[in-house]
């Protein structure tokens, strides 16, 4: 009779799990992805209504409490479904990443806070193995929620620019130490029963952290770190589930920590720099002094004389950064690629895999503007065709076709494959000004003899260049 | 309360194990196309951690335990929603590419 509702979370948990794994592997083919998040829905649907079944065996010492904290529940349940919801639904593709950095910290600040309840329960019962895993997983979800707001504020352009001391690193180290003393306290010195203050302090302490860990991390990395905590709260939430026993959690969140580290180590392979490189090395900020004088000028071209240039090449190959995305302007390239095919020109969308505020995030904005993928190539894919294309189009990009990145060893974007369209015949630049790119590098390709700047909003330019094309056909 | 399954010591260790492997081997083979909606898929599957949230806030005795678990559920509740619209908007601009058009009018020079 007791027993029923225990067997009906059980078996729930146990579909949970399975539709998680199931749905991430539907997730991994672009033909079967759709309906792949949909499956982990349904996993997520029936786990959490299964969780109300819990009232039927709750502690003795909260029976008195029951009423109030079903309700609790319930309104908790709804006021963050609604707000998600709501804020997820009309986030601008653009914006997707510091949405995705801003709920990665939610679920982090809900694995910490299982943590603080459980240490904070009095007299209950701490054998030391769970005590440490509660320590642990409290620890690295409150540095992943304290972490991905920052994340998210900086993205969002509500935290600008990176925040540097000296002795930065020390500093780190040392409040990074005292939240290690506070938790081995908790563990060793008083077995679980810590007071409140000090349980308050531990948190305090790993918020800080987090918040150290990510204010100097800058511009061209966000995306590394914003998958680092993503595998961070994977963790934290499997260590809690382990904590409550409940293998749904363990299984989901060791699942999401290892994938998300395997993604973290693929994109810090495609900057070439290792993960430690991004979190304690100051990107960027040794760039200024170490620069060499760039030879040679800038040489502007009109929007209408690069498209008609391009109308009757053979090969155009196309490398957009996040500035396309920002101008809103991939809608009116796709327009002006379809012209340029429909006139029989052969054309490429190549993409460098940190193009974007994440990997993968330049694919989504164009698969939003209705590119098809077979038109879309990736890096080592089109690397080597960039010498047989008439007219290269960097658009909105910068860091990521800067050619320093091969050649010049005192560069801070040294050894970071790029794209190598300074090998066209001739390579067309659209860009709103003068000014560097992300990662405060200048960039020599704007200077080379067979590079031509076409200076503009991308979102005009682009329609400049439409009317240049059609003018032409129109003329015939 | 326990469930009636214990998690403990090497069966704890096991499940650990296997979950990691399960993990690495289904984003092992994805193509970079999809990284970040898997990135944003992944995050929506730790939004489980609501259903712990939940467990916490049920069987909180005092009002600080039910601020938090509050807190907690609130949070876990925002990660599950948001994963999961966020990705699926996502992937539905992902589809199949038929013919584009891309040979609608031969052109006569």
């Amino acid at each position: 009779m007791n027993l029923q509702p225990h067997v009906i979370i059980d078996a729930s948990y146990f579909a949970a799990a399975f539709l998680f794994i199931y749905g991430l592997k539907r997730m991994s083919s672009p033909v079967t992805a759709r309906s792949g998040i949909v499956v982990a829905g349904v996993g997520m649907l029936v786990a959490t209504l299964a969780s109300f079944l819990y009232v039927f065996g709750i502690d003795e010492a909260a029976r008195p409490h029951l009423t109030t904290n079903v309700a609790l529940a319930a309104i908790a349940l709804s006021i963050g479904t609604l707000w998600a919801w709501w804020s997820g639904k009309r986030v601008a593709m653009t914006a997707m990443p510091q949405m995705v950095a801003l709920y990665n910290g939610m679920g982090g600040g809900a694995a910490a806070a299982i943590a603080a309840v459980e240490l904070l329960r009095p007299g209950a019962a701490h054998p030391i193995v769970p005590l440490i895993v509660t320590i642990v997983g409290a620890l690295i979800g409150a540095v992943s929620l304290a972490g991905s707001l920052i994340a998210w504020a900086k993205l969002d352009g509500r935290i600008n620019g990176t925040w540097r001391v000296t002795g930065q690193q020390v500093i780190n180290g040392t409040v990074f130490l005292a939240t290690l003393c506070i938790g081995a306290y908790i563990v060793f010195g008083v077995h679980g029963h810590a007071h409140p203050g000090v349980v308050a302090a531990f948190f305090a302490s790993a918020l800080i952290f987090g918040v150290l860990m990510t204010m100097p991390i800058g511009g061209a990395d966000m995306p590394v770190v914003i998958s680092l905590y993503n595998a961070f709260t994977g963790l934290a939430v499997g260590f809690e589930g382990y904590v409550l026993q409940n293998p749904a959690l363990m299984i989901a969140g060791m699942v999401v920590g290892s994938a998300g580290t395997l993604l973290t180590l693929l994109m810090a392979k495609a900057m070439n720099r290792s993960v430690s490189n991004v979190i304690f090395s100051n990107f960027g900020a040794a760039g200024d002094e170490a620069q060499g004088e760039i030879k040679g000028s800038m040489k502007p071209a009109e929007a209408g004389d690069a498209a008609i240039n391009m109308r009757y090449a053979s090969k155009v190959i196309i490398a957009p950064g996040y500035g396309l995305a920002v101008a809103q302007a991939q809608h009116k390239l796709y327009e002006f690629v379809k012209l340029l095919v429909e006139a029989g020109v052969e054309v490429k969308f190549a993409i460098h895999p940190v193009a974007g505020r994440m990997p993968g995030h330049m694919n989504v904005l164009l698969a939003e503007a209705g590119v098809p993928y077979d038109m879309i190539y990736d890096l080592e894919d089109i690397n080597g065709e960039f010498k047989e294309a008439d007219v290269a189009v960097v658009i909105g990009a910068n860091d990521t076709v800067n050619p320093a990145a091969r050649t010049n060893k005192s560069s801070p974007i040294y050894g970071m494959p790029i794209l190598n369209v300074d090998q066209a015949k001739q390579v067309y630049v659209i860009k709103r000004g003068q000014g560097k790119g992300y990662s405060g590098v200048e960039n020599e390709l704007f200077y080379a003899d067979n590079t031509a700047m076409v200076y503009g909003d991308a979102q005009k330019v682009m329609v400049a260049m439409i009317q240049a094309v059609k003018s032409l056909e129109g003329g015939h | 309360m326990d469930l009636t399954t214990t998690l403990t010591g090497f069966v704890a260790l096991y499940i650990f194990m296997l979950a990691a492997f399960t993990g690495y081997e289904i984003i092992g083979r994805v193509p970079a196309i999809l990284h970040t909606p898997l990135m944003s898929g992944s995050n929506f599957v730790h939004g489980i951690v609501v259903v712990g949230a939940m467990y916490a806030l049920l069987n909180a005795t005092s009002t600080v335990e039910q601020v938090i678990g509050f807190v907690g559920v609130l949070l876990g509740a925002g990660n599950a929603a948001g994963g999961y619209v966020v990705t699926e908007r996502m992937l539905e601009m992902f589809k199949p590419s038929a013919k584009t058009g891309a040979k609608s009018n031969e052109q006569k020079n």
